[in-house]
């Protein structure tokens, strides 16, 4: 025991970013359930791909044409449709192996970027999940069950497009951080609405995002059929281009999009990190969460914490809009979000609320619906399975029981997620 | 005469514990079967698996010479056995009627509920076992005592002749206690068979037939109450001498640290718990606050840590006045606080042993730099705590849920007493924990009071206030009756003192006889 | 006998909030005056249309209000009541009072927006039932499960496959009663992923919620976009038709607007009526509110605390089946991704709203119903305040009841906590 501490100064970085996402109790003790921390999640993925192989293959049709002809021929067409498929989704997330071999042997750069753009088009899909489950990862770690971020992304898109347009003359060091940060403000305006209600008056911060939502998308949809609308638009509701200066830059010439978001995102990823696991602030807020009661006892302040923690998940989720709009977008229609809000709760389940676990989350996510775009002018196959492998992929992360039961592991003596409570808040 | 219930070789094992070990129990008609044994020694086990709740891993129940298998609570009402459980299984929002038909509801029309129906039933018991309650009203506006007579009509309303009863005078006062046994007598002159759980002694002599004694699991010996007293039962349930003084000097009480003045406090249901209390805490000295649960302690406990809002009345911390400050505060000024219910309030079970060791100092050096988190020290400190205070652990950063009871305390009296306190407050202590960690905490708060904190103790259990306390102050209806010097009285006056029984305490009084002192167990 | 202890109790209607609750008014009464009654235009009149268009049996005249002097009544009233509340208070009437007060606010908005032209308030609020149906049928899908101990977050999913299925088979098969009955069991199978997750595997209640409504919403896209959209057969369901009701549909203003719909209407109207009482006066229903309030004191009892959350849960499913096939199969007649919007959601901000019981959950829809409908009406008569404004207020009334500004509800003591046997 005498030389722990030791170890624990000086760890290796791998390890350390393995054990805080694992998260485990008993990392001096426990194989069997750090082991389990990471396989869990691994083989949920797995189960889901399966079962979205099966999917694709009960709905295709020359699967059925060929299981007519005989059992044999409908097991292979049922190869072919999933292997393809997969194929499919496995180039449009990382790139074609063969052409990215090809492209790196010769010496065209041009076609090296084009060879790799579907893995750097993930990362870009990837960018705003960051931010959104970071968002969610925030409340759920105080103790908050968060459905907001949707509204927040588009009211953070809203500012972000209204400073990007309506300021001209700036230069982009300036302007565009402007945009970036007014859209993080009006996110975290939109979380410290229902936290404040959450904190002085008990209401559900549940259903109070979820009526902030609503509010936001008619907001959102009477600022561009009115004050913001673009001139000339033919009462299509989209709002003016931003300015050059607000653009959040790419890398590369298009069609690559990959850009300075993502690696604001990173960073974004680890301040959280190091705000929540290594600043009295998050100690506080992390205490809030896993124990009001024990909080309180502690001389917390609930009530400011409940606040702060809303608005610094409001914020984050505002960057995500913001980031849409300043990075690719360019200008605000209504239905830009493909439901990033919704989908950051389940990345914030799948990386067990952790910052790195949700970076991690992010990625998979982005390989899988930009693999999907792919799948789906490959094989017709609709880019919304992926919400079903998502779905599925988080039902078995919550209840890892059911995927002991299919792979016959044995239950570990503890277990530790992050767990958010239940019911309708109040007292 | 035959026995109604019998149970044969019962045994029950949980992970890593024998709750029962092959026990055989006899249960007559018409008597009272008291099941002696301390907290955890298997008696809830046992009973629960009486009432279907746990299956037994081996054994066999026979009700009235007939073999039965109870797998749910339905088989066991079927077979005419109801409990009163040591929480009330009520539901606050439903009346009277509604709890007492639930299950077995009177109907009309079909599934239609027939209120007046069963309200008349309800009645008809409450009259013939003098168990006087209004069938229409709510459970939420009922007190403890009354709530209680609605579980005993809920067994009569199903018939049930073997009724057991939980540990049912833990929430009760003294006086609702007496009432109970009265209430016990009567139904077993009407016919009923009664087991009686508890783990205290005077009880059991009172009203129990025959006495059953139950250690870590086993049976460890059957009498009566004739043939018993108080130490030969005492040394049955607990299984050695017991021994638990603490050893400590008389006090040296120095310079008031604490003083309450005439505070009032309500609880979450706006409810004055707390009525009109003044006292005072001098520096090397301990202050027992004695008296049965749900008197008010809790709620001047959390007053006086700043943990709930006190309606009136004022507080004042070496000199200060505190009436409303915030917790933190309270601990800013050197008061520490060992919470009465250490999982809901003293710890984040999710944390390690090192982050709840900073619960409340986390923001302060060495432990933080400004905001930044100094993780060595962290760890220092709680290497150093868990090396002084002998919490059993396999390292600071196992999380505090993996721990047991008594370590898990530990954790929260190394967190208060580690720091330099001028005020030490500390609820219930030693509940729950085993002989040892209760001597090892002990010892500490005695050692803290030497060294000239003021400290006050708030305990339910008698033999607590009595072994730490320099000065006793007895709370009784949210007022605190009487302070005295714990040498100067007997624990029977101190428990006279907390049913609310004015005596007189000058030797006097004392030679009149008005109180009758007997054996002081 | 043991005397009974009283606590005395601390003060428990705040003056504050009465004095709240009577500047509310009083300022409900002053914008009526500010905005209503000073701009109002002397010697006009405004037409109210009884009988909702296209319907011919119960229809009454319509009904002319002379303008200013029906404002000057209304916010005399409101006005009154406020003075009332300031110097004596409506006690536990409050809340009563000041519903009617915003209500009376409304109907000012209404008189003075239509002012020397003409509105159709039965078709305003035929309308506005017609959109509260399935907001009402999610709401109720929500009480029946959160009685029982789950809450359900899901509905908004469970509808989203219903109203697929619905659309998917009825096209198929070109019987509205089959897309029905597998809306139905559309809602079932999903209500049983969220039973099995939430009360067998334990898993926190509102993420399986979530997970199921990214599972219905991620599916029902799916397969429409797979097959419906591609193949317009698929997606062409016959409309279940109008039934007005013999001699209830005769009834003068009431008729047209409730008795002379579709099934859903009624169906709606019946489990609403059957669920009151159901819960509060039958055996199922003491049973299943036992179950949310005190699993262990039900089972204590011989009440089987997970079978009957199986069956609430079930039922819940069952009926948000049948919330989404009115949808498809009783107002739009074809699927759409997303078609749901939020009405779901919407229910279970009902649900809070009305207090966990059908009838307040049903009134709260209506309300909802009734804004979302209110913004367009009031542009028709050339309204400068944007729709999306007046469809925010439920939104916003919502927040303001949870906020407990009109006191809070009784939520069941056990909503979301799964059930250990130890």
């Amino acid at each position: 025991m005498a030389n722990q501490p030791d170890n624990k100064q000086k760890p290796e970085v791998t390890k350390v970013l393995l054990e805080e996402i694992i998260d485990s109790p008993s990392k001096k003790k426990g194989r069997s359930g750090t082991g389990q921390a990471i396989l869990i999640p691994i083989l949920a993925v797995l189960t889901g791909l399966i079962i979205g192989a099966v999917i694709i293959a009960l709905t295709t049709e020359d699967v059925y044409k060929a299981f007519a002809l005989s059992f044999g021929d409908g097991l292979g067409a049922a190869w072919k449709a999933i292997s393809t498929s997969y194929e499919a989704l496995f180039k449009g997330a990382f790139g074609d192996p063969a052409r990215i071999i090809a492209a790196l042997q010769g010496d065209n750069p041009i076609e090296l970027r084009r060879a790799v753009n579907p893995f750097l088009e993930s990362l870009v899909v990837a960018t705003p999940y960051i931010f959104a489950g970071l968002a969610v990862a925030v409340a759920f770690r105080s103790g908050l069950f968060s459905i907001g971020a949707e509204g927040q992304i588009f009211i953070g898109a809203t500012a972000a497009t209204f400073v990007g347009y309506s300021i001209k003359g700036l230069p982009p060091y300036i302007h565009m951080p402007l945009a970036f940060l007014a859209g993080a403000a009006a996110g975290a305006l939109w979380g410290f609405v229902p936290g404040w209600l959450k904190a002085k008056t008990g209401g559900s911060e549940v259903i109070n995002t979820i009526m902030v939502n609503w509010i936001t998308f008619r907001l959102t949809e009477w600022l561009l059929t009115g004050p913001m609308q673009r001139p000339g638009s033919g009462g299509v509701p989209l709002s003016p281009f931003i300015e050059k200066s607000a653009e959040i830059p790419q890398f590369f010439d298009k069609p690559i999009r990959f850009h300075l978001g993502f690696f604001i995102a990173l960073a974004v990823a680890f301040l959280v990190y190091y705000f929540l696991f290594k600043t009295t602030w998050g100690y506080n807020l992390r205490t809030v969460g896993a124990n009001p009661n024990a909080a309180r006892y502690a001389g917390m302040n609930i009530v400011t914490s409940t606040i702060v923690a809303m608005s610094i998940s409001g914020a984050l989720a505002g960057m995500a809009g913001a980031n849409e709009i300043l990075a690719l977008n360019r200008t605000l229609a209504l239905g830009f979000s493909p439901g990033f809000g919704f989908d950051a709760i389940a990345l914030a389940l799948l990386g067990n609320s952790n910052p790195i676990g949700v970076v991690l989350a992010a990625l998979l996510f982005g390989f899988l619906r930009s693999g999907a775009t792919r799948m789906m002018l490959a094989t017709g196959i609709p880019i919304d399975i992926i919400s079903i492998l998502q779905a599925l992929i988080i039902i078995f992360i919550a209840a890892p029981a059911i995927i002991r039961t299919i792979y016959r592991l044995r239950a570990p003596k503890i277990e530790d997620r992050v767990v958010v409570k239940t019911g309708w808040g109040g007292k | 005469m035959a026995p109604v219930l019998q149970l044969k070789s019962i045994t029950k094992r949980f992970p890593g514990v024998l709750a029962n070990d092959h026990i055989d129990l006899t249960l007559q008609q018409g008597e009272i079967l008291a099941l002696l044994g301390e907290n955890g020694a298997g008696k809830t086990t046992l009973m629960n698996i009486l009432y279907g709740l746990y299956q037994p891993d081996e054994g066999e129940i026979w009700v009235r010479e007939k073999k039965i298998s109870v797998h749910s609570p339905t088989d066991a009402i079927r077979a005419g056995i109801g409990m009163v459980h040591q929480h009330f299984m009520l539901i606050p929002v439903f009346t009277v009627t509604e709890n007492v038909m639930l299950g077995e509801e009177s109907l009309r029309y079909g599934d239609f509920l027939d209120r007046p129906k069963a309200a008349a039933r309800i009645r008809e018991i409450s009259t013939k076992y003098g168990l006087e309650v209004d069938p229409d009203t709510y459970i939420r506006d009922l007190p403890v005592g009354v709530q209680q007579r609605v579980e005993i009509i809920k067994l009569l309303y199903r018939e049930a002749d073997i009724l057991i009863f939980d540990e049912p005078t833990a929430v009760l006062t003294p006086q609702e206690a007496d009432e109970l046994f009265e209430i016990m007598r009567l139904l077993v002159k009407q016919g009923k068979s009664i087991i009686f759980i508890t783990h205290k002694l005077r009880e059991v002599l009172e009203v129990a037939d025959r006495i059953m004694v139950i250690r870590r699991g086993a049976v460890v010996g059957e009498t009566t109450p004739k043939d018993a007293d108080r130490e030969k039962l005492a040394a049955m349930m607990v299984g050695r001498a017991v021994n638990l003084e603490v050893e400590k000097e008389s006090a040296t009480p120095g310079d008031v640290v604490l003083e309450v003045r005439d505070l009032e406090v309500a609880n979450d249901q706006k409810q004055i718990m707390v009525e009109g209390v003044s006292f005072e805490i001098r520096a090397g000295e301990i202050l027992g606050l004695a008296g049965v649960q749900g008197n008010g302690q809790t709620e001047l406990v959390d007053a006086i840590t700043g943990m709930r809002r006190p309606t009136s009345g004022s507080i004042r911390l070496l000199g200060e006045t505190v009436t409303y400050a915030t917790p933190r505060k309270f601990t800013e000024m050197g008061s520490a606080h060992v919470p009465e219910d250490r999982q809901k309030d003293g710890l984040v079970l999710s944390f390690s042993i090192a982050d709840n060791l900073i619960l409340n100092t986390y923001y302060k050096e060495p432990f933080a730099r400004g905001v930044i988190r100094q993780e060595k020290a962290i760890l220092a400190n709680a290497e150093r705590l868990i090396e002084q205070f002998d919490v059993r652990t396999p390292g600071p950063l196992i999380h505090v849920g993996a721990l047991s009871g008594g370590n898990q305390q530990k954790v929260i009296v190394a967190r208060e007493l580690s720091r330099p306190i001028k005020l030490l407050v500390a609820s219930q202590p030693t509940r729950g924990l085993d002989v040892g960690s209760i001597e090892y905490i002990h010892s500490q708060i005695v050692k803290k009071r030497d060294e000239g904190c003021a400290v006050l103790v708030a305990s339910s259990e008698l033999d607590e206030i009595m072994e730490l306390s320099d000065r006793i102050a007895v709370m009784y209806r949210g007022k605190i009756i009487a302070i005295v010097n714990a040498g100067e009285v007997t624990k029977q006056e101190v428990g006279l003192l907390m049913a609310g029984v004015q005596i007189d305490l000058t030797d006097a009084g004392r030679k009149k006889g008005r109180v009758k002192v007997e054996s002081t167990f | 006998m043991a005397e009974i202890i009283v606590h005395r109790k601390v003060e428990e209607i705040t003056p504050r909030r009465k004095y709240t609750i009577a500047v509310v008014l009083l300022l409900i009464a002053g914008l009526m005056t500010g905005l209503f009654v000073v701009t109002a235009s002397h010697d006009a009149f405004t037409t109210f249309g009884l009988t909702p268009g296209g319907i011919t049996r119960g229809s009454v005249p319509d009904l002319v209000l002379p303008t200013l002097e029906v404002l000057i009544g209304l916010t005399v009233l409101v006005g009154l009541a406020g003075i009332y509340q300031l110097f004596k208070g409506f006690g536990r009437f409050t809340n009563l009072v000041l519903g009617l007060s915003f209500f009376l606010f409304i109907f000012a908005l209404l008189i003075w927006t239509a002012s020397g032209k003409s509105l159709n308030l039965g078709g305003l609020l035929k309308g506005s039932l017609l959109l509260a149906v399935p907001i009402a049928l999610g709401a109720l899908s929500g009480v029946m499960s959160e009685r029982s101990g789950v809450v359900n977050i899901a509905i908004e999913g469970m509808m989203l496959m219903g109203a697929m299925t619905g659309a998917l088979f009825g096209s198929i098969t070109k019987n509205f009663w089959i897309g029905l009955g597998t809306a139905l069991l559309a809602g079932l199978l999903m209500a049983a992923i969220h039973a099995v997750l939430s009360i067998k595997y334990k898993v926190d209640q509102i993420i399986s919620g979530t997970v199921i409504n990214i599972f219905g919403a991620g599916l029902s896209s799916f397969i429409s976009s797979k097959f419906m959209q591609t193949y317009e057969y698929l997606n062409n369901p016959p409309i279940f038709p109008r039934v007005p009701i013999p001699v209830l549909a005769d009834i003068p203003f009431l008729g047209p607007i409730f008795f002379n719909n579709n099934i859903f209407v009624y169906v709606l109207m019946i489990l609403l009526i059957v669920m009151q009482i159901a819960l509060f006066q039958t055996r199922w229903g003491l049973r299943l509110r036992s179950v949310g309030e005190h699993p262990k004191a039900a089972d204590t009892l011989g009440i089987n605390v997970i079978r009957t959350r199986y069956m609430a849960v079930l039922l819940s499913g069952l009926i948000a089946g049948f919330g989404g096939a009115y949808f498809t199969l009783g107002s739009i007649g074809r699927f759409e991704e997303l078609m749901t919007a939020g009405k779901g959601f919407i229910g279970l901000a009902s649900m809070i709203f009305g207090n966990w019981s059908p009838v307040g959950a049903v009134s709260a829809s209506l309300l909802f119903g009734f804004f979302e409908n209110l913004g367009p009406s009031l542009s028709l008569l050339g309204s400068k305040i944007p729709n999306q404004f007046t469809s925010m207020l439920p939104y916003i009334a919502t927040m303001v009841i949870l906020a407990g500004v009109v006191g809070r509800g009784q939520v069941p003591a056990a909503d979301g906590v799964p059930y250990e046997k130890e």
